[in-house]
């Protein structure tokens, strides 16, 4: 006998909130939730298709963005997304999160403060912040949700709560919300 | 086609086995951890070219494991050297077991073993007294990620609890 493959649709179990960072209507259709690390390439090249998504889908799509640092291939993807977060606390989430994807290769400690006094944001403060790991409970919790509904690298996606297991280009991800506002 | 007699199923008894891991290639294996619940993570090779890498992801995921007070053993029939530069450049300090000679030897004793001479993609959960709770074989290029083996080391916990009473 042998064993047939095991292949499950993964899907959210943690529902999106007020607690998420989410870009895009309120009242959209259909909602994207991506589990990311600012330090992975893969993420990096989905940032502008997502943003353009946003753009052509104004009125559909909402994105949400939680945090997936793999921090063991990744060394600068925790400090990048507690960072992220100081933004947050500021209001700022998005500018820290756009910055961080445009600047991949500057995520180092003195480029990554560079880039938040450019935010406007006091980089003293935040450095603070992130080098006594005042949100890392936060990047943990969105870390520990992600792998318990089936986020298995980075980017992953769920449009409406199921995983996505295709691509990241842009037509791709454009058919999958509109088939997703279809439903 | 996967083994012909399938991968291992809740209730068997874990074959016990020692195999050489990374770091320093001593011997490693289940039975070394009775008492606690054991994760083999059986995989096809070292050295995939992605950022979603099944063993780097569990690297990660370790402390949510260890909650459970689970041992994790990465598998594949690499050997101890590939897997000592593999776990280095992916900071993996979990061991990694090399079941490289003779070839595939532990893979087919629990039916994780392909034709094509490399383990299956295979996640095995043994209990603290060595049986095997849980175990899912997935398509070799299908990271299953580890929400099924955090749902089977909680199904454990409860079992056990409910067994103790």
């Amino acid at each position: 006998m042998t064993t047939p493959l095991q292949v499950t649709t993964a899907r959210l179990r943690i529902p999106v909130t007020e607690r998420d960072h989410v870009r895009g209507p309120a009242d959209a259709p259909v909602t994207i939730v991506e589990y990311g690390d600012f330090q992975c390439r893969f993420c990096g090249a989905a940032y502008p298709n997502l943003a353009e998504v946003l753009r052509q889908r104004a009125d559909v799509v909402r994105l949400a963005y939680r945090h997936f640092p793999i921090t063991n291939v990744h060394p600068y993807a925790e400090s990048a997304a507690e960072a992220a977060e100081a933004a947050g606390e500021r209001g700022r989430f998005w500018e820290m999160h756009d910055w961080l994807y445009e600047h991949q290769d500057q995520l180092d400690p003195v480029h990554l403060s560079l880039g938040v006094e450019q935010l406007g944001l006091p980089p003293e403060e935040v450095g603070a912040e992130v080098g006594r790991q005042a949100h890392a409970d936060r990047v943990r919790q969105d870390f520990v949700g992600g792998i318990r509904s089936g986020v298995n690298g980075t980017p992953t996606l769920f449009v409406n709560d199921v995983r996505h297991d295709g691509g990241y280009e842009l037509a791709e991800l454009l058919a999958v919300v509109d088939a997703a506002a279809n439903a | 086609m996967s083994d012909p007699n399938g991968l291992i199923t809740p209730g068997q008894v874990a074959p016990g086995f020692t195999l050489p891991a990374s770091p320093d290639g001593r011997e490693v294996g289940p039975g070394q951890f009775r008492g606690r619940p054991v994760v083999l993570a059986f995989y096809p090779a070292d050295w995939t070219p992605v950022c979603g890498d099944q063993m780097a992801l569990y690297q990660a995921a370790l402390p949510e494991l260890e909650r459970y007070d689970a041992v994790l053993l990465g598998i594949s029939v690499d050997s101890v050297d590939s897997h000592r530069a593999f776990a280095e450049s992916r900071g993996i300090r979990f061991p990694l077991l090399a079941d490289f000679e003779p070839k595939g030897e532990v893979s087919r004793r629990y039916g994780a073993y392909a034709p094509r001479g490399q383990s299956d993609r295979a996640l095995v959960v043994i209990d603290p007294d060595g049986r095997v709770a849980w175990s899912h074989l997935s398509p070799p290029e299908v990271n299953p990620g580890v929400d099924g083996i955090l749902d089977a080391l909680e199904q454990l916990g409860t079992d056990r609890r409910v067994g103790a009473r």
